[in-house]
């Protein structure tokens, strides 16, 4: 569980991004985090892992307060926070098996990493995740000689390979196709499920989406949380709330189709996700 | 007849300075300074016609390149410089590399940035030569100057490009290498030096490459290698023995061109 107190941001030009924002995210939930650009949506997961420093408030992971922590401190801390990023972030001169086993920096010493001499235990894992999101064949590629999606899923791969107890996911769809940005959102909710207590906060752009894959969606606008509840909730008027005044007609009728769409889903026997993943390129 | 067609807008491109005045004193300052540069040289047409029989005087003497009477001492002195340029290149680079990452502005702390840049600012001050001159008065005449020479020289160079080249590397592949929790040198060696590594062999081949064709030079000035060689039959006008050192470097640079532009095709 991760607890959020007063949680309050100011950057060095006097831009605050973050005004006392109080959040608590039990075990196993996936959040949506909606607003628009510039809301604070990137500055709220980066305070998270102290990839920027809090100007005030307090953060609390499973009784870990991350905002006090000392230097290593704050790696062993950032061990247990898995992150996944916009344009995947991979280090693309690296392999696809180097960027996965990158996952375990924090648990193996220099050396060890200097030689790529990881222990067994995390080769294996790491063979297993990359099978699970249908990858394991190109262990040896570089990273820059994947497509968009199979990026993404190596990225998940090395937040999941750190074990952690929460996922901080910023933008995770932005440089994707439609279909490929659901089946990212899919896997994503569905290996949440698979490692409870995995708890995930999502930053995204696309409110359908958010809807679709997300239990729980929270608004900012400016810095300030201005919804918070289940996706059923988000109506023209919260909209309005949150990204200002605009025609949501064609938005919220999707909220229905969404909701219909699950339904007919839920009635046909279920895949095997393996095959699912593993068929696309 | 619409009254929007009669009226057509004017369109120049923006000048480059904006401010007339000044474009105007620029551009007569330079050429009035040239007209001047120019009137005032002075060019002996006579000289000159005098001197074009003796230069092909001297020319002819370097026909035929004599390679054997000298030989002894051309393979020493090359030798002495082919050991003072790699040695010389690896230290260099070995030193310059925690040097360069302290003087990228992204990744090191204000103080330890501006120490480093100062360093690599003092090592590139000064020209190969004049470096080689205080070097042979503080060690004395042979090749240990003209090592310590081009190791000096090249923390300058290659110093300057690493710091240069981290800093324009991509922050996103950095940041999520440190949300893993990587340690400050894991944090290197993932992050950021996969990021920098095939620019930074090829410019490491073109240091080697810079440094052998110094190393000819530095000799001049008592700094060791295949320049004194060539410096001493200058001397002793053995013109035929310098041209065979010459065409030897010739022969060397080139091949050193052409396998550092196969290896930098095959690093990427």
């Amino acid at each position: 569980m991760l607890r959020i107190r007063g949680l309050t941001k100011r950057y060095r030009t006097g831009e605050v991004a973050l005004q006392g924002v109080s959040l608590e995210i039990p075990d196993s939930q996936v959040m949506a985090l909606i607003g628009p650009s510039g809301a604070g949506k990137s500055t709220l997961i980066r305070c998270v892992n102290r990839l920027v420093e809090p100007t005030a408030g307090t953060i609390t992971l499973n009784n870990t307060e991350i905002t006090t922590l000392g230097r290593s401190g704050l790696r062993r801390a950032r061990r247990r926070l898995g992150m996944i990023f916009q344009e995947f972030a991979l280090v693309e001169r690296l392999t696809v098996m180097e960027n996965v086993l990158s996952g375990r920096l924090g648990y193996v010493g220099f050396w060890q990493s200097w030689f790529r001499r990881f222990p067994q235990v995390d080769i294996d894992e790491a063979f297993r995740l990359l099978a699970r999101v249908g990858l394991d064949q190109m262990a040896d590629k570089r990273a820059d000689e994947l497509s968009g999606g199979q990026r993404q899923r190596v990225g998940i791969c090395r937040a999941l390979i750190q074990t952690p107890e929460l996922l901080l996911v910023d933008e995770p769809t932005a440089s994707l196709d439609p279909r490929t940005s659901r089946q990212i959102m899919r896997l994503m909710k569905e290996l949440c499920a698979e490692r409870k207590p995995l708890s995930a906060i999502i930053n995204i752009h696309d409110v359908m989406l958010a809807q679709s894959f997300a239990e729980r969606i929270v608004g900012l606008r400016l810095g300030e949380v201005v919804y918070d509840g289940p996706p059923a909730g988000l109506t023209a008027e919260v909209l309005t709330r949150i990204y200002g005044e605009e025609d949501w007609s064609a938005s919220i009728r999707e909220v229905e189709d969404e909701g219909a769409a699950v339904h007919a889903v839920a009635l046909q026997p279920p895949q095997p996700d393996r095959d699912r993943m593993a068929g696309l390129t | 007849m619409t009254a929007a067609a009669a009226v057509s807008r004017r369109w120049r491109p923006p000048p480059l300075i904006k401010r007339a005045w000044l474009r105007w004193l620029l551009g007569l300052g330079g050429v009035i300074y040239l007209g001047l540069a120019f009137g005032t040289t002075e060019v002996n047409w006579a000289r000159v016609w005098e001197g074009l029989p003796r230069g092909a005087r001297f020319i002819a003497a370097f026909f035929p390149p004599d390679f054997t009477s000298r030989w002894g001492e051309i393979v020493e002195g090359i030798a002495e410089s082919i050991w003072m340029t790699v040695v010389s290149t690896v230290v260099g680079i070995a030193i310059s590399i925690p040097v360069g990452i302290g003087a990228a502005r992204n990744i090191a702390p204000a103080p330890v940035f501006y120490l480093c840049r100062a360093f690599l600012a003092l090592s590139r001050s000064f020209q190969e030569v004049i470096l080689a001159i205080f070097f042979v008065k503080l060690f004395g005449f042979g090749p240990f100057a003209g090592f310590v020479t081009l190791a000096f020289a090249t923390i300058g160079f290659y110093g300057k490009l690493l710091a240069e080249d981290i800093e324009d590397m991509h922050p996103a592949q950095a940041e999520a290498v440190r949300a893993t929790g990587a340690g400050f040198l894991q944090w290197i060696n993932f992050g950021v030096q996969p990021q920098v590594m095939p620019r930074m062999i090829g410019l490491g081949l073109y240091r080697l490459d810079i440094n052998f064709r110094e190393s000819a030079v530095l000799g001049i000035v008592g700094a060791g290698g295949i320049g004194a060689t060539l410096n001493t039959s200058f001397e002793r006008y053995e013109f035929d023995s310098a041209a065979a050192i010459l065409l030897i470097i010739i022969g060397l640079v080139m091949l050193a061109e052409y396998c550092s532009g196969y290896l930098r095709e095959w690093v990427r």
